[in-house]
């Protein structure tokens, strides 16, 4: 089928499966920041924003997703460099593939609520799984980067 | 994975309940469950088009489109004051954020799981299913209907006035409930409604008045009882029946004390 | 303790590859290969026991994109071993590519290469087989000598004589001693004997297993692979496809975590068979269900501990007997048990008067294991720890106290510890340091919070090695370029860690430059030096001390080229401050003149290899305490805090060794909490997926504290020990100790979970 969607800002226009999901899409076209953790929607680490709103893009077809905008880190490098030096410089970032998926949804929390309580950031993330760090070198990371942010 | 032929954004409720009346047809809700699945789906009906996406409030009820998120529920102030936070309790530990921007209200009623904590927080409202078939149903008897194929437009949740509260033991935070407990005072009427027991929710209404005096700690843990010897409770991987039993217990009793101290508060108010 | 002003060593350098992963760029091994790799599939055994009676792929393999596919028809009879380990491998060749005998529920039963995944998955579902049903081993406390054998087979092959034998089920077996335990024993004024058991938890590192395969321009095989161990990779291809190793060049890109598992060549034979079959590129990517299923995981086992101590808390005698469960096929089986008494009992050096370890290692039908942070250690230290935690409190003694009567101290001689000595050992210092920082003493008191809930502390210590010795050899290569700075070149897999970073201080550090000027390249088989990879907590130990070794020898030849400029003898030539300068003048030559003249009519190589091993394995040591708040009736446990001192030497890179700390311990948390693994009554796994294997999330693990106490290990380079390792190992012994103070119940079975809390009564 022939389905039309904004991807970091381009218009795209495609054919695609009915069956195929948005992940692999974005992936095809370039989007590689995007990765693949698990079948059952449990990782996080997929996660794009659709409409500005955090999604799983592993269970979004992307028939569904057409219309629509949908970024990944791709279309956020200059956001996301604002913050991620803070993960850093707490060497939070480790084997790296949680990542992307990591700091997409912060950048959801953070647009959302902007000055959050590590209670509020730990609920917010915490469908993002991180099997390295143990998360609180990334709390650390996103409380530095919010008191610099105040401190400016 | 599941495998789709054919993707179809219904433009009316009709289109899409013909649509579904072929069997190897399926809306789709979240796509969370469904996708999971390893079957073929001819066409796989999307109700996005169709404006249900919506919670409206009036005076007498919310209606809650069946394409509504999960997200939405959480976060929505009307239905959190109405129901004492309940729904958000309800919803905020499953998995995280992400998805609980997919997954909606309508995919987690209809699919009528047993560890749904949805379908057993809304048990204990005052709460209907609208179908586009067979009408406007209590969603207690829903719960209990056969699958077919009937499409959710809307929960309607009445306004009747009432104090709520969820509470659930889970093994790991976003994991799913071992129990799921759902309490309600609707005019005067205690019922427990419980989950993840681990069938579909059941629930327990207190018709023996346990709590019908002041809510002591004796007749709390009274009413705690009467609903664990009530409910049938299996064993999985999760828990067996017998610690189900007890979590009913706890989950119970704590659940009636802590409405009874919220209600108190609302009166002082 | 020495200390010395270092300007690159202990510093929080920012990982060299930071900005690239936390901006989501293209870097692991689906990002890079080309898209048109034929799609590898695995038809897997639905049974954990069974003989392929027949097998039929003629409908299948007319499915449209279908190029191949295999069966236990078409692959060698020989062999293998996928366990990366060093040569003579000590894991016995019980495996081939595919078996027509599958011994688990998730073994390969067909290879299928596809054009794309959906003809792939299409195909697997055509497959026709029939399996001829046998009874399986699944509980492991029944395998040894049962009439049912894993491997009947007659080419089972143990290279090494770890005192297996497929005809009893027997992976491994050993015993080891050191003085008169029964004669001790018997002399105690107090006895332990307490069996615990800890199940096949899985490493879940985010990035599944995953290996593209090619043909190169020179028609050799070419491996891209998600590994820790490029050159044992080569090694194991090479065995089992029977081709040459020269025949053979493993990369790795970078790498999305290991833990071990990937210490194992779990999936590179299967898209390497296909490319040498098909001349094609392949590409295989393990889906979540198949990694939980069919990886690498922790060895199950059970520990039996027999301790014996006086009155006053003197343990005198520790006798263990570890029973590990290797699965279906014996994988790291002989070396991970026994480091649940080598790591372990020596703790308690400071008052043993005799020990015993023996040991036995099984197959049995479920998935095979391997490799996972701890290696043994974990699971030994579970046992011991909490037998010691249980002594202290039925002494009414405080768990602290106990341990500084007994704990090895700086200095010692460890005999359970291959009579090793303990030059650098802050574990006393860790363990007040901890004990203070904590306020252990406010803590560990139980408090009734009302309504059920309870709060108090668990405490406990852990051990690990550095490398293992006299086996790991690790190697650096440092080239000067003609711009003065470096480029340093290794065959250690960093998989997160940050490993090429610290490796690049300590050029940094050895050669007067900033860290900014140090380039790091590997893994590759063709152009790094030879490196047995990143494991045993070997690479800042083992190959830290190659760079060193080959920062030593660079600077002499820069010296000596820096002569020839300087038209004077290499002896007065020196290094200074990243300057070379001729003694007793003010002559000097800078580092980018060297690499210019290294370039022209020059005969002497600007660079330099260097390799190490050692004979010893300095262990690290580290105390974690937890605060928990424990919900009697619904038996939930809530982390507090959990706060732990490190003693890893000199830390090179502080921030990383505080995040590796932090890493483990989550990782130990979940495995005690969280992790559980079940199988069905026919050995199918319960825990196949996210959904069902609950890895801890960031609302399950509470405020985490990490500090260090330094210790200076005069074997390691710049002081350093390991980290990577040992950090898993507190957090079950600490949380099974605080639980048990909150219910009365020593639980002695990992996982331990809320309704055996809620479920259980004192005994």
């Amino acid at each position: 089928m022939d389905i039309q969607i904004t991807l970091n800002g381009k218009k795209i226009t495609d054919n695609v499966d009915a069956d195929m999901l948005l992940i692999d899409f974005v992936r095809k076209h370039g989007c590689l920041s995007v990765k693949r953790g698990c079948e059952t929607a449990n990782c996080g680490l997929c996660t794009v924003l659709m409409d500005d709103t955090p999604i799983l893009s592993c269970s979004m077809l992307v028939a569904r997703a057409a219309g629509h905008n949908i970024t990944t880190l791709e279309g956020l490098q200059e956001e996301a460099s604002e913050f991620v030096g803070f993960i850093a410089d707490q060497g939070a970032d480790q084997c790296g593939f949680c990542n992307p998926g990591f700091v997409m949804n912060t950048i959801a929390l953070l647009r959302e609520n902007p000055n959050p309580t590590d209670d509020e950031i730990r609920a917010f993330l915490a469908g993002n799984l991180c099997r390295c760090s143990g998360y609180e070198g990334q709390l650390r990371g996103i409380r530095a980067f919010l008191d610099s942010r105040k401190e400016n | 994975m599941v495998t789709i032929q054919k993707y179809v954004r219904a433009q009316s409720l009709e289109e899409a309940y013909q649509l579904n009346q072929a069997k190897t047809n399926k809306i789709i809700g979240g796509m969370l469950w469904l996708k999971m699945g390893s079957g073929n789906i001819s066409t796989a009906i999307d109700l996005c088009d169709l404006g249900l996406n919506t919670i409206e409030e009036n005076d007498k009820q919310f209606s809650i489109g069946a394409s509504v998120t999960l997200r939405q529920l959480e976060l929505h102030q009307g239905l959190n004051s109405y129901t004492n936070n309940a729904i958000c309790n309800a919803v905020k530990d499953i998995v995280g954020v992400q998805f609980r921007n997919l997954a909606t209200i309508g995919g987690s009623i209809w699919g009528r799981f047993g560890f749904s904590d949805v379908l057993t927080c809304f048990m204990a409202m005052d709460c209907y299913v609208e179908l586009f078939n067979a009408g406007v149903i209590p969603i207690s008897k829903f719960a209990y209907m056969k699958y077919d194929n009937d499409l959710i437009i809307r929960i309607i949740v009445k306004k009747t006035p009432g104090y709520f509260n969820y509470s659930s033991m889970r093994a790991q935070r976003t994991d799913f409930p071992i129990i799921a407990c759902a309490l309600s005072c609707i005019n005067g009427k205690y019922t427990a409604v419980i989950g993840a027991r681990p069938h579909r929710a059941m629930s327990v209404t207190d018709n023996e008045n346990i709590l019908s005096g002041e809510i002591t700690e004796e007749s709390a843990d009274k009413f705690a009882k009467y609903v664990a010897e009530n409910i049938k409770t299996g064993s999985n991987s999760r828990g067996s029946a017998s610690y189900r039993k007890q979590l009913i217990e706890v989950l119970t009793k704590r659940g009636i004390l802590s409405m009874i101290s919220s209600m108190k508060e609302g009166e002082h108010k | 303790m020495e200390h010395k002003e270092y300007k690159a060593i202990n510093k929080s350098v920012r990982k060299k590859d930071a900005m690239q992963l936390l901006l989501g760029k293209p870097v692991y091994t689906d990002d890079i290969v080309p898209d048109n790799a034929l799609v590898v599939k695995l038809l897997r055994s639905p049974h954990a026991n069974a003989i392929v009676a027949s097998i039929d792929t003629k409908t299948a393999k007319l499915v449209p994109g279908v190029v191949d596919i295999y069966t236990w028809e078409d692959v060698p009879t020989e062999r293998f071993t996928n366990a990366g380990q060093t040569f003579p491998e000590p894991s016995p060749y019980d495996r081939m590519i595919i078996d027509r005998h599958v011994r688990f529920v998730g073994d390969v039963v067909a290879i299928i290469a596809a054009e794309n995944e959906k003809a792939a998955l299409k195909a697997m579902k055509l497959i026709k087989v029939e399996y001829e049903k046998l009874t399986p081993v699944l509980d492991f406390r029944t395998a040894k000598d049962n009439p049912i054998l894993v491997h009947p087979e007659d080419n089972w092959v143990p290279t090494v004589d770890v005192g297996g034998s497929n005809k009893r089920n027997l992976v491994a077996s050993d015993s080891n001693s050191s003085g008169d335990v029964e004669g001790v024993m018997a002399d105690c004024d107090i006895v332990l004997d307490r069996t615990y058991h800890t199940k096949a938890f899985n490493q879940a590192m985010m990035e599944t297993f995953r290996t593209y395969t090619s043909l190169d321009r020179y028609g050799r095989l070419h491996v891209i692979s998600s590994t820790q161990i490029v050159f044992h990779v080569r090694r194991i291809l090479s065995h089992a496809l029977g081709i040459p190793k020269n025949k053979i060049r493993v990369e790795k890109p970078r790498i999305g975590g290991g833990f071990g598992a990937k210490q194992s060549s779990v999936s590179e034979v299967y898209p390497a068979f296909v490319t040498m079959k098909t001349g094609r590129p392949a590409m295989i990517i393990f889906t979540r269900e198949e990694s939980q299923i069919a990886g690498s995981p922790r060895h199950e086992m059970q520990v039996r501990v027999r301790l014996g101590a006086n009155k006053d808390g003197k343990i005198r005698v520790l006798d263990l007997y570890t029973l590990s469960n290797s699965g279906a096929y014996g994988e790291h089986g002989p070396t991970t048990v026994g480091l649940s008494g080598h790591k372990s009992i020596p703790m308690y050096t400071g008052s043993l008067e005799a020990y015993r370890f023996d040991y036995d290692v099984v197959y049995t039908n479920t998935m095979a294991a391997g490799a996972y942070r701890g290696y043994g250690a974990t699971q030994g230290i579970f046992a011991v720890e909490t037998t010691v935690n249980e002594l202290a409190e039925k002494l009414g003694m405080d768990p602290t106290v106990i341990r500084d009567i007994n704990m090895l101290k700086e200095g010692m001689q460890m005999p359970a510890y291959y009579n090793e000595i303990a030059s650098a050992c802050a574990l006393d210092r860790c363990l007040e340091h901890c004990k203070e920082m904590f306020h252990w003493d406010e803590k560990y008191p139980v408090r009734d919070m009302g309504n059920g809930k309870v709060r108090t502390a668990g405490v406990a210590m852990a051990m690990q090695g550095s490398g293992i010795s006299n086996v790991d050899v690790g190697s650096a290569t440092v080239k000067l370029n003609e711009d003065g700075d470096y480029i340093l070149i290794i065959g250690a897999a960093d998989m997160g860690t940050g490993c090429d970073t610290i490796l690049a201080q300590m050029v940094a550090e050895c050669m007067d430059c900033s860290v900014d000027k140090v380039s790091v390249f590997g893994a590759d088989t063709d152009a790094s030096p030879y490196d047995s990879g990143s494991y045993a907590s070997s690479t800042t130990y083992i190959t830290g001390k190659a760079v060193e070794k080959a920062c030593a020898d660079l600077k002499k030849r820069m010296c000596s080229i820096a002569s020839d400029i300087l038209e004077c003898s290499e002896e007065e030539i020196v290094f200074d401050n990243g300057l070379l300068r001729q003694i007793d003048t003010d002559k000097t030559v800078t580092t980018r003149e060297i690499g210019c003249k290294a370039q022209v009519n020059n005969t002497k190589a600007a660079e330099a290899s260097a390799s190490h091993s050692s004979p010893v394995s300095p262990p690290p040591f580290m105390v974690g305490m937890v605060e928990i708040e424990l919900d009697k009736l619904t038996g939930e446990v809530t982390i507090l805090d959990y706060m732990s001192v490190v003693d890893c030497g000199i830390p090179i890179n502080p921030a990383l060794a505080r995040i590796q700390a932090e890493g483990g311990i989550v990782q130990g948390i979940g495995h005690t909490l969280y992790e559980n693994i079940q199988y069905d009554k026919k050995g199918r796994p319960i825990e196949n997926s996210f959904m069902q294997y609950k890895l801890p999330t960031r609302l399950d693990m509470g405020n985490l504290k990490v500090e260090f106490e330094h210790s200076y290990e005069p074997t390691g380079p710049f002081g350093a020990k390991s980290i990577g390792e040992i950090v898993i190992n507190t957090p079950a012994p600490a949380l099974a100790h605080a639980i048990y103070r909150a219910t009365g119940v020593w639980h002695r079975e990992l996982p331990i979970t809320p309704e055996q809390i809620a479920m259980s009564k004192p005994e």
